[in-house]
């Protein structure tokens, strides 16, 4: 019996599942994932450590989402429409979502060094995570510093080695790093900035510069690659992910790809997003594409990262070589954006003490999606109600 | 035993906002929405226990600052995931100027 079968039981999947049904779907809805574990929430397991279910075994028994969990998948065929499961099982599908997700990256000469992915991988991190243990983390992006700040919680000296020359590089504004870096030193983590490492192990780093120093564990945090071999097994069009249409069609018109694995379009940019709220944003979107709707998805990129008692949150993609502008919210909270050349609002992000930029940063997002000229000035004015701004765009 | 407490000023929230109000040992929020009807929900997201004093309100519904789960305040039902649970609502009676809920 044919149905919607989906690859990959992480944020992505499950929403597509449930997705799915939501908008009547009445056929069968597989949902295959490797890990034995029910699915659950990634984000946390940076921040605490703990793992939290995405919803009880019952919500999956009252919409008839059958869950195949702990069996990896062999292979796909696309010209019978099936999909074959390690264990020898063959599952025929109409539509197929690949929500493959993606893994951590190692680069070469870094084996051994522990890595963020899975709630395995957090409950090893975690066991070393004690007073006065020495951790080492090689990486000043958000799994780095999310883990020196739990590391440091615990009371672990930390060390994190950074080769660019500031924090976080890729994604998010120098004005907003700034206040994460300042935070860390603060709280006595050693900040090695532009220092590159040429080895690691699993409790001994080596500098570019040829220095050895030894730690009590060793965590890498160098970014993640797009789970694809599936997809390029099966003969889909891969670069830099699983390349799909507006709908996260890819190259067959039978299977959908969505989440951290899919290369899409974002306003004119190929893009590859690793976030959570976009794997559930494009899962959905998925869903009601592989039902035969088509509306053009306008889901603004937008993620969140918790360090101490500090909460950030970025919404849309900032190009980082173009200027920043600066809304003056005081209070300890900063808050940044950033206007295109057609004057539609292209990215902003906001940090202060646990949620107190996120009203400011939502109203943005919505300004974002909505594509809409907006008044600069007004938004770099403090004075000026957001909410108010929003209404008149 | 509910009984009807003086939680604020109407005019203590602002059109298509919320306040947080503490009492007793519980907290909640104060929600007005955009045509002046006043709500009133338990404070915590039942996704993270994120207080919802810093979401936002657009019309009658309420936005966790954290994870961005929508809510109905008129019913607290969930109305967009990651929460799964709805929010308790209670009842809310507007008099002499002042927001009374019944908890």
């Amino acid at each position: 019996m044919s149905g919607m079968v989906i690859i990959g039981a992480g944020e992505c999947g499950v929403r597509a599942a449930f997705a799915l049904r939501m908008q009547g779907y009445a056929g069968e809805i597989t949902l295959i994932g490797a890990e034995a574990a029910l699915p659950y929430e990634r984000p946390p397991l940076s921040k605490f450590g703990e793992t939290k279910p995405i919803c009880a075994v019952e919500a999956y028994q009252d919409k008839a989402i059958t869950l195949r969990l702990g069996e990896p998948v062999r292979g796909i065929d696309r010209a019978t429409r099936s999909v074959s499961l390690a264990g020898g099982e063959t599952l025929d599908y109409d539509c197929l979502l690949l929500a493959t997700g993606a893994r951590a990256r190692l680069f070469p000469g870094m084996d051994g060094c522990l890595t963020l992915r899975t709630d395995k991988d957090a409950q090893s991190i975690l066991s070393q995570l004690h007073r006065d243990a020495r951790i080492g983390i090689v990486g000043g992006g958000f799994i780095g510093l999310e883990l020196a700040a739990l590391a440091r919680s615990a009371g672990a000296e930390v060390t994190v080695f950074e080769a660019a020359p500031r924090l976080l590089g890729r994604a998010v504004p120098p004005q907003i790093a700034q206040v994460l870096q300042d935070r860390h030193l603060a709280e006595g983590v050693s900040m090695m900035l532009g220092t590159g490492v040429s080895s690691a192990n699993a409790t001994r780093i080596v500098l570019a510069d040829g220095k050895v120093l030894d730690f009590d564990a060793v965590i890498a945090g160098v970014g993640a690659l797009p789970n694809t071999d599936l997809a390029e097994t099966a003969g889909l069009d891969v670069q830099n992910g699983i390349v799909v249409d507006g709908d996260f069609r890819t190259s067959d018109p039978h299977v959908f790809a969505a989440g951290d694995c899919c290369n899409f379009d974002w306003r004119g940019q190929r893009v590859r997003l690793e976030s959570w709220k976009a794997a559930k944003d494009q899962g959905e979107h998925a869903a009601s594409a592989m039902l035969g709707q088509s509306d053009a998805y306008s889901k603004g990129p937008w993620f969140w990262s918790d360090q101490y008692d500090l909460g950030l949150q970025v919404t849309g993609i900032f190009d980082l070589a173009a200027p920043i502008r600066h809304r003056n919210t005081g209070g300890g909270t900063t808050v940044v954006f950033q206007i295109d050349s057609v004057g539609t609002l292209r990215a902003a992000a906001g940090i202060g003490p646990m949620n107190t930029t996120s009203k400011d940063i939502r109203i943005f997002e919505k300004l974002i999606e909505r594509g809409t000229a907006v008044d600069a000035d007004a938004l770099a004015d403090p004075e000026q109600n957001l909410k108010r701004l929003l209404k008149a765009a | 035993m509910a009984e009807w407490v003086d939680a604020c000023a109407t005019g203590d929230v602002d059109a298509e906002d919320v306040i947080r109000f503490d009492h007793g040992a519980r907290t909640f929020v104060i929600i007005r929405d955009h045509e002046d009807n006043y709500y009133c929900t338990d404070g915590l997201c039942t996704h993270e226990d994120v207080h919802l004093e810093d979401g936002l309100v657009v019309e009658a519904t309420i936005e966790c600052p954290k994870h961005s789960s929508i809510f109905d305040c008129t019913s607290g039902e969930v109305e967009t995931p990651p929460a799964c649970e709805n929010l308790c609502t209670y009842p809310v009676k507007v008099d002499g100027g002042r927001v009374f809920v019944e908890i």
